[in-house]
């Protein structure tokens, strides 16, 4: 029981920091990018090649993969994503459907169709056990680990957000755009350092989820909707909203896999409807903003 | 603008052109000089009903669907279903699928009335993936991961059989898009299409004129269902075949591609997106089999920055842009 829920919280986070950026564009510059899970494959395939290639070590690679993708993502932003942000949402689909077309032809001509794996270092491999029977808690190191950098990402990012101008300026950009403008606030920057962020957290998330996702050119596909489920139930205006969602989320594809493997992930998508038929606009979400 | 220049305005694109007249000549000739690429012809005119049918959706009650698949696979998972237990008459089935599609497509539409296009984006995905997830876990009536075979639909009227070179099953098809192409044509020039044009453009305004939006949306949601269903059931019918893959989220983004290619707004964009995007995946696959999908991504990508409306001025087909808007 623990364990499933202890697994559970540790998918839900990495979810969060997959879907992360995904939420702050949606909500910032209202776009809707599908193709946000190939910057996540982006940053899986990074730390592989890193690690297998040149033998970097597992904590060097983390940061790598993030950078990497972050700056893919401003490289992006620059050139091609801007250009979308005034469309009608349909042509933002298509555009990065095509995005992600692309992006899972062109790894499976580099990389091969097959899943890659990564060797996980020695000290992240133990497992520790508490108690015994129903209630026994075992926790993987990797797991683990992931919870622990998850949770002093999402602090870290929170307090930015709060306490400092850049966040002062995100928020007051999310809220409206164009009065942020107006005030002398560099809203085309602030979108630009925005979006490379959630690419690099969405790199940085993908790296981390290699052992635990799996990891193969049709990545992005399959979990596309997952992310798109954070941002949709959590809502897009918080850091906490798509938390929650993603918690909830991962807790629920967890109990859902192991009690009803049958069902498979038949539970989330059901849960997913009803919960968008309760409260369209998301289940945190603050009343009276699209 | 006076009373009589406005039903001129409305009655002159309902009239039929020339050129729509020599296209449907065209097409019909097509499987009979052509009985070689019948299989090929089969294939199209199914797509293009499909793509027909996410066109009143999207193109003309403007809703994002990304999950239309799940009234293509209903329609083909229940004609082939028919076929095999009971009944194996083609029109049988057919109707059964178009009836099955629009029950879904009721049952559901009144989940994408609200919240914004990203619920609906969700809600139309979900639908799809929920059938996705239960045709794979019913393997013992849908045959699972291995599909349903040996599905046998038995000679149209009685008299034309469904032979290997799919000669029949060109006929067919293109006899099934034809006469919904007919029937939708009143459909999207009636009262109610107008109103559903209008609907895209301008929710609150119809609204304020006292029309029922929901209910509009809802009707037009349940008849692109329902035409989506006589696809599906028309591809497991003439392949003798269903699989998950009549579900799959691939199939649900190719008709949408397929549709904005050919244009969404106006009935040709569905046939012509579907011949587009047949014969583009045809080229593309014949270089590059495996990596097709990068080009049909690159061609989408550049299509949606440039805008579809600039990136097909040099050719200007068919006049589209009077047709569609007067």
């Amino acid at each position: 029981m623990l364990t499933l829920l202890f697994d559970g919280i540790a998918y839900g986070m990495l979810l969060f920091v997959l879907s992360l950026g995904l939420a702050v564009t949606m909500g910032l510059m209202n776009l809707i990018n599908l193709a946000h899970g190939a910057f996540a494959m982006a940053g899986g395939y990074v730390l592989v090649v890193l690690m297998e290639r040149f033998g970097w070590p597992f904590l060097a690679c983390l940061p790598a993969a993030f950078v990497v993708t972050a700056l893919a993502g401003a490289l992006l932003e620059r050139t091609i994503y801007r250009p979308m942000y005034g469309k009608p949402h349909l042509d933002q689909v298509l555009f990065s459907i095509g995005l992600t077309f692309m992006a899972v032809a062109a790894v499976d001509y580099v990389m091969g169709s097959q899943q890659v794996n990564t060797q996980t270092p020695e000290w992240l491999r133990g497992r520790f056990e508490y108690g015994s029977g129903d209630w026994m808690l075992g926790m993987g190191a990797y797991r683990l680990f992931i919870v622990a950098v998850c949770v002093a990402l999402t602090l870290g990012l929170q307090a930015i957000l709060n306490r400092t101008r850049f966040g002062t300026r995100l928020r007051a950009s999310v809220d409206d755009p164009r009065v942020a403008a107006a005030l002398g606030i560099p809203v085309n920057q602030v979108f630009l350092v925005t979006f490379a962020v959630g690419s690099g957290l969405a790199g940085l998330g993908g790296a981390l989820g290699v052992d635990i996702l799996g990891l193969d050119p049709s990545f992005p596909f399959k979990f596309m909707v997952y992310f798109l489920i954070v941002c949709a139930v959590g809502g897009t205006s918080s850091i906490s909203g798509p938390l929650l969602a993603a918690v909830v989320l991962g807790i629920a594809d967890v109990f859902g896999k192991y009690y009803v493997p049958k069902l498979g992930g038949f539970i989330v998508y059901v849960l997913m409807i009803a919960i968008l038929l309760w409260r369209p606009q998301g289940l945190f979400a603050r009343e009276g903003r699209h | 603008m006076s009373a009589a220049d406005a039903s001129a305005r409305l009655v002159r694109p309902v009239r039929w052109r020339a050129w729509e007249v020599v296209l449907w000549v065209a097409i019909w000739i097509a499987p009979f000089a052509l009985p070689q690429y019948a299989a090929l012809i089969n294939e199209i005119a199914i797509f293009a009903l499909f793509a027909v049918s996410l066109d009143i959706v999207l193109g003309y009650a403007g809703i994002v669907s990304l999950g239309h698949a799940a009234f293509f696979g209903a329609g083909g998972y229940a004609s082939a279903l028919l076929a095999k237990h009971l009944i194996a008459d083609p029109l049988v089935g057919l109707a059964l699928g178009t009836a099955i599609g629009a029950v879904l497509g009721a049952l559901t539409s009144p989940m994408i009335v609200r919240g914004t296009d990203l619920t609906r984006l969700m809600v139309t995905m979900g639908v799809a993936l929920v059938l996705l997830e239960l045709a794979n876990k019913f393997d013992n009536i849908t045959g699972g991961a291995d599909g349903l075979q040996g599905v046998v639909t038995a000679p149209l009227f009685g008299v034309f059989e469904f032979d290997l070179a799919a000669r029949t099953a060109s006929f067919y098809s293109v006899s099934v898009l034809f006469v919904v192409f007919i029937v939708l044509r009143r459909v999207v020039h009636s009262p109610f299409g107008v109103s559903l044009q209008a609907l895209r453009d301008n929710r609150l305004r119809l609204a304020a004129v006292g029309m029922s939006v929901q209910g509009r949306l809802m009707a037009a949601y349940t008849l692109g269902a329902a035409i989506a269903g006589a696809a599906g059931a028309l591809l497991s019918q003439t392949t003798g075949f269903a699989s998950l893959d009549l579900l799959d989220f691939h199939r649900s983004a190719d008709v949408m591609l397929a549709l904005v290619i050919g244009g969404a707004g106006w009935l040709w964009g569905g046939l012509a997106g579907a011949i587009a995007f047949k014969v583009l995946h045809d080229l593309l696959s014949a270089i590059t089999p495996q990596y097709w999908t990068f080009w049909i991504g690159l061609f989408l990508v550049v299509l949606m920055l440039v805008g579809r409306e600039r990136l097909m001025r040099p050719w200007t087909w068919f006049d589209r842009g009077r047709g569609r808007r007067t």
